[in-house]
């Protein structure tokens, strides 16, 4: 014997095991998990409130990026535990197979100001298979000349799908506009809508 | 400054932890422990200043490791009852068993040579968590070692 201890031998694997069941069972603030859609992975986050965030893992900085922004602004309590967004899964699931055209999930607005979460809760009033402009959720959240505002508001929209942020077009006719996800996926988003034909 | 998110401390501790109490408390009872110690790490951790968070995290774990041992200690030794077949096999941590001599050790000498040799800690980090000198520190990993040679010696 020498003057030091080998360290145990252990199983990798046993580790991530306990690791895993500590996730599942602890009571955290924020519980997340990547959930996969016709759109790509998506980041969904929820509290003891309801969903508080929805992100695409390729924008926003990645999911580290997203994980990162609700430790510093809603709790550093963060696990990945996908069995608590069981529901969201399932809801985004239907919307995508044309089984579901609203969602019923209840909503964190932590990761929103003031402002923007006016000109969401008007933006959830646009219902599937239809569209508005960037001027009418303005005011609509009380501000018909903070059209630009509005726009920035949408596309920091913290929860995309869910709070249908794809239905706000620019008005006569000068293009569908800016999305949170990139382009291509309004366009996936209405087409799946029937909006957009082809 | 904020925290990042408690998974990603969780998965870069994890293995450390589980070393360590494998050591400290046998397999078996490993998962408690590991449950027990993250269990109050997140709680403290939000308005927790963390200068060194594998020290933090393994001194949170030695912690529970006594507690484990002490609950064990005072919990009573049916007698009596004649087991109708052999009783099953102790289960034992993986490894040379070298660990399991090192749990019959002083509580301090064992304390010092889990946190050097399987929490991996410098000397300086197994006194800050033990709350001793370093010295007395790197003399109870001292005197643990000469004991465990003494006793395989033997």
């Amino acid at each position: 014997m020498t003057e030091h201890l080998t360290p145990p031998i252990f199983d990798p694997a046993d580790a991530a095991a306990a690791a895993a069941r500590f996730s599942a069972t602890a009571h955290p603030d924020v519980s997340y998990a990547l959930i996969d859609s016709p759109v790509g992975t998506l980041v969904a986050a929820t509290t003891d409130r309801g969903l508080a965030c929805l992100s695409y893992s390729d924008h926003a900085g990645g999911v580290d990026a997203v994980l990162d922004h609700i430790a510093a602004r809603i709790s550093p309590r963060v696990l990945e535990a996908p069995a608590r967004l069981d529901l969201v899964r399932r809801e985004l699931d239907e919307y995508f197979e044309h089984r579901r055209t609203a969602f019923d999930l209840d909503l964190d607005w932590a990761l929103v100001s003031p402002f923007a979460r006016r000109v969401l809760a008007a933006t959830r009033e646009i219902p599937f298979g239809e569209v508005s402009t960037y001027a009418h959720v303005a005011a609509e959240a009380g501000n018909a000349k903070a059209s630009r505002a509005a726009g920035n508001a949408l596309g920091s929209n913290p929860m995309p799908i869910v709070v249908p942020c794809h239905r706000v077009l620019h008005s006569g006719g000068k293009g569908i506009g800016n999305y949170t996800g990139g382009v291509h996926r309004k366009e996936a988003l209405l087409r799946l809508e029937g909006v957009l034909l082809g | 400054m904020t925290k990042p998110p408690f998974q990603r401390f969780l998965d870069a501790h994890r293995e450390d932890v589980w070393r360590y109490l494998v050591a400290a408390v046998g397999r078996e009872a490993a998962d408690d422990c590991f449950q027990e110690t993250f269990i109050a790490a997140m709680r403290a951790y939000p308005r927790t200043r963390i200068e060194n968070p594998r020290a933090w995290i393994l001194t949170i774990a030695h912690r529970k490791a006594l507690d484990h041992h002490r609950a064990r200690a005072r919990r009573p030794v049916p007698v009596g009852a004649v087991p109708d077949a052999p009783a099953p096999p102790e289960a034992e941590p993986l490894g040379d068993g070298v660990w399991e001599r090192v749990g019959d050790l002083p509580p301090k000498q064992r304390a010092a040579l889990l946190l050097r040799f399987a929490g991996d800690l410098s000397h300086r980090e197994v006194a800050a968590a033990l709350g001793c000198s370093e010295e007395a520190a790197r003399r109870s990993a001292h005197e643990g070692l000469k004991r465990l040679r003494e006793e395989l010696a033997a």
